[in-house]
């Protein structure tokens, strides 16, 4: 009996600080179902090629996601990340066209990844600082980010070299994709951070920002510095995007912002801030793209892929409150 | 010291809201009518400004469920809303099919669909604590992934002679018809929030849920009630866009989401929740009609015209949006 209530607390413990544990299972689940309807899976060689093709077309959005759980952390949201990623990608499109110049490139990667801080820092300042809504102040200002990529290239265009792309697309390390690595080193930096000032400075923002502000933690600044990641992140996440399709369009970051705020709920990252995880959100675009394609593979009449997938994705989210409804009723 | 004359100072001039966006209605009217395409005479400017007021309207409709919303608090948000406006759009212009007598079981149908997407939406956020950002935008993708079944991208309808009447075209005096539409809608839902048991407990709700729930308030059902009367009154401005449109679409909708949703924030209503009206609704819609009319007008490329498009949101916002900070 003893046993029961600690083992039960223990697990209920283990819940509150690691929230992405459901996201877990529902991974395992979703990744299992796609590994058994996936012909000759276990093959040799097949499974490295699932995993740089899946990965390397995640990769954007698992950056979008990672941005977006931080403002999240913070208490913020941002709607204009896919925006920067539609800026950064037709800037890379129209200018890198040939790998004789390495310098000039990397000088454009560089300007690249400088728009994405400001752009970060100007929605920062506007949210934190003059206190607007973040949700309609991000919307408005990704109006002005996808416009200048509407300005700078009307129509899709872009010749990447293919040297590039190729060395994105399939650049492999002992059967793992290169997508995968920089994840985990994302990961990694993370971890070192999280339990260092600014990530508890972060949770403690995010959690109660007025007792944050009264213990003397820069609370305008932690929430524009989170906002500035997230700049920096969609930069990466145009770069990688550029890697990956070798050409530029406008509207090429639009679906992704919504996505990845899906991804980082579905990660058990709580919208109202202070709580989640980035190794949850990683988790909730993973799911969000192997239910992709689960349908895709089941071969299912097209017109129900939408309402199907739309519902699935209801349900994932449905689970945790799921649960504790059948736990209240215990 | 000379801070807090400063803010005194700021307090004696600071307008309310929705003052302030009917203020600013009237100045970007008066602007575009310096416009060389604009208008020369009294005659036009009224037609154009009667025009405007028209397009207003849909909007304002569009944007009345999302302000019921927004007051209710815990991150209140209805993005379902353009798809729910698109699925009305779509059944009113394909079960109507040009027939009057079809106009009011067609109303009442699509009224109740669009109360139970809106009910499945309530359900999810109260019961299921799903936050309300995702779990709209889920039902979005499922009202949309419905809407491609049954239709499977085709449809054909017409709409009724009386909707064309009372709604596309003038009434009397050469006012159109949807502005008294529109009167009548926007005196029921001020009542409603302003006289009625049911606004009283939305407001209480949006300031503080827990207090609310120790004072009494059936806070659980409030949120299901607010979710499934926004369904309703979105698709009952779907019902009254194709009246205006004369036509569908399987898209139509989704671009009045984020208008209505900054109609609503420029009329003064917190998106925090609890502080709001659907009269400074009203006038948001209007000026989010007049920047986008007076955009279209100065023929400018659609890329400087989003730029500006987001400028001016953002001015808006910092003139009038700006929240309370920390420092008390």
């Amino acid at each position: 009996m003893d046993n029961k209530f600690v083992l039960r607390e223990w697990w209920s413990n283990f819940n509150r600080k690691n929230t992405y544990v459901l996201s877990l299972v529902i991974f395992l689940l979703t990744t299992a179902a796609y590994l058994i309807l996936q012909p000759n899976a276990f093959e040799e060689g097949v499974l490295t090629r699932l995993l740089t093709s899946n990965f390397r077309t995640w990769l954007p959005v698992i950056m979008l996601a990672i941005g977006q759980t931080i403002v999240m952390l913070g208490g913020g949201l941002d709607l204009s990340s896919g925006a920067l990623v539609s800026l950064g990608n037709v800037i890379l499109a129209i200018s890198i066209t040939s790998n004789e110049e390495p310098l000039f490139n990397f000088m454009i990667i560089l300007g690249v990844i400088a728009i994405g801080l400001i752009a970060g820092f100007f929605n920062g300042f506007l949210t934190a600082y003059m206190g607007l809504q973040p949700m309609i102040t991000t919307f408005a200002t990704s109006f002005v980010y996808s416009g200048l990529a509407l300005l700078i290239l009307p129509n899709p265009w872009g010749n990447i070299p293919r040297e590039y792309t190729k060395m994105y697309r399939n650049t492999t390390w002992l059967g793992i994709p290169l997508a995968l690595f920089i994840i985990a080193a994302i990961l990694l930096t993370w971890q070192v951070i999280k339990n260092r000032k600014y990530g508890r400075f972060l949770f403690a923002v995010g959690g109660k920002p007025d007792a944050a502000y009264y213990t003397g933690i820069r609370v305008t600044r932690i929430r524009i510095s989170t906002y500035m990641i997230s700049g920096f992140l969609a930069s990466l996440a145009a770069i990688i995007y550029t890697l990956l399709t070798g050409s530029g369009s406008a509207t090429s970051g639009a679906e992704m912002t919504l996505t990845a705020i899906t991804a980082a709920i579905l990660g058990g990252t709580s919208m109202a801030g202070g709580s989640g995880s980035l190794f949850g959100s990683v988790l909730g675009v993973i799911i969000l793209g192997t239910i992709k394609n689960l349908i895709s593979l089941s071969k299912m009449d097209s017109w129900y892929r939408v309402l199907v997938n739309a519902t699935v994705i209801i349900a994932a989210l449905a689970s945790p409150g799921i649960i504790s409804l059948f736990r209240r009723k215990k | 010291m000379s801070e807090n004359i400063q803010s005194s100072e700021k307090k004696k001039i600071k307008l309310s809201p929705q003052v302030t966006a009917l203020l600013l209605a009237l100045l970007l009217f008066l602007a575009s009518g310096l416009l060389p395409n604009g208008f020369n005479s009294a005659e036009t400017a009224i037609n154009q400004a009667f025009n405007i007021l028209r397009l207003s309207s849909f909007l304002a409709l569009i944007a009345a469920g999302q302000t019921l919303v927004i007051i209710s608090g815990g991150e209140g948000i209805d993005l379902s809303a353009g798809a729910i406006v698109t699925i009305a759009v779509l059944f009113t212009y394909k079960f109507i099919g040009g027939d009057n007598a079809m106009v009011l079981p067609v109303l009442l149908f699509v009224i109740a669909m669009g109360a139970a997407v809106g009910l499945i939406n309530g359900l999810g956020i109260a019961y299921l604590k799903i936050p309300p950002f995702v779990m709209t935008l889920g039902m979005a993708g499922v009202v949309t992934g419905a809407l491609l079944v049954i239709t499977r991208g085709l449809y054909d309808g017409k709409v009724a002679p009386i909707m064309t009447n009372v709604i596309a075209r003038d009434l009397v005096w050469g006012i159109p018809g949807m502005l008294f539409l529109w009167i009548i809608f926007g005196v029921l839902m001020t009542i409603l929030l302003k006289r009625t048991r049911y606004g009283k407990q939305l407001f209480a709700i949006g300031v503080n849920r827990l207090t609310s729930r120790l004072s009494g308030v059936r806070v659980d059902m409030m949120v299901v009630a607010t979710y499934s009367i926004a369904g309703a009154l979105a698709a009952f401005a779907g019902f009254i866009l194709v009246g205006w449109l004369q036509n569908a679409g399987l898209l139509v909708g989704n671009q009045y989401l984020f208008p209505s949703i900054a109609a609503v924030a420029i009329g003064g209503t917190l998106l925090s929740g609890g502080k709001g009206s659907y009269f400074g609704t009203m006038a948001g819609a209007i000026v989010i009609q007049l920047i986008t009319s007076l955009l279209t007008t100065m023929q400018l490329p659609e890329a400087i015209q989003q730029i500006i498009y987001g400028l001016i949101l953002i001015t808006l916002l910092i003139i009038y949006g700006r929240e309370k900070g920390l420092r008390l």
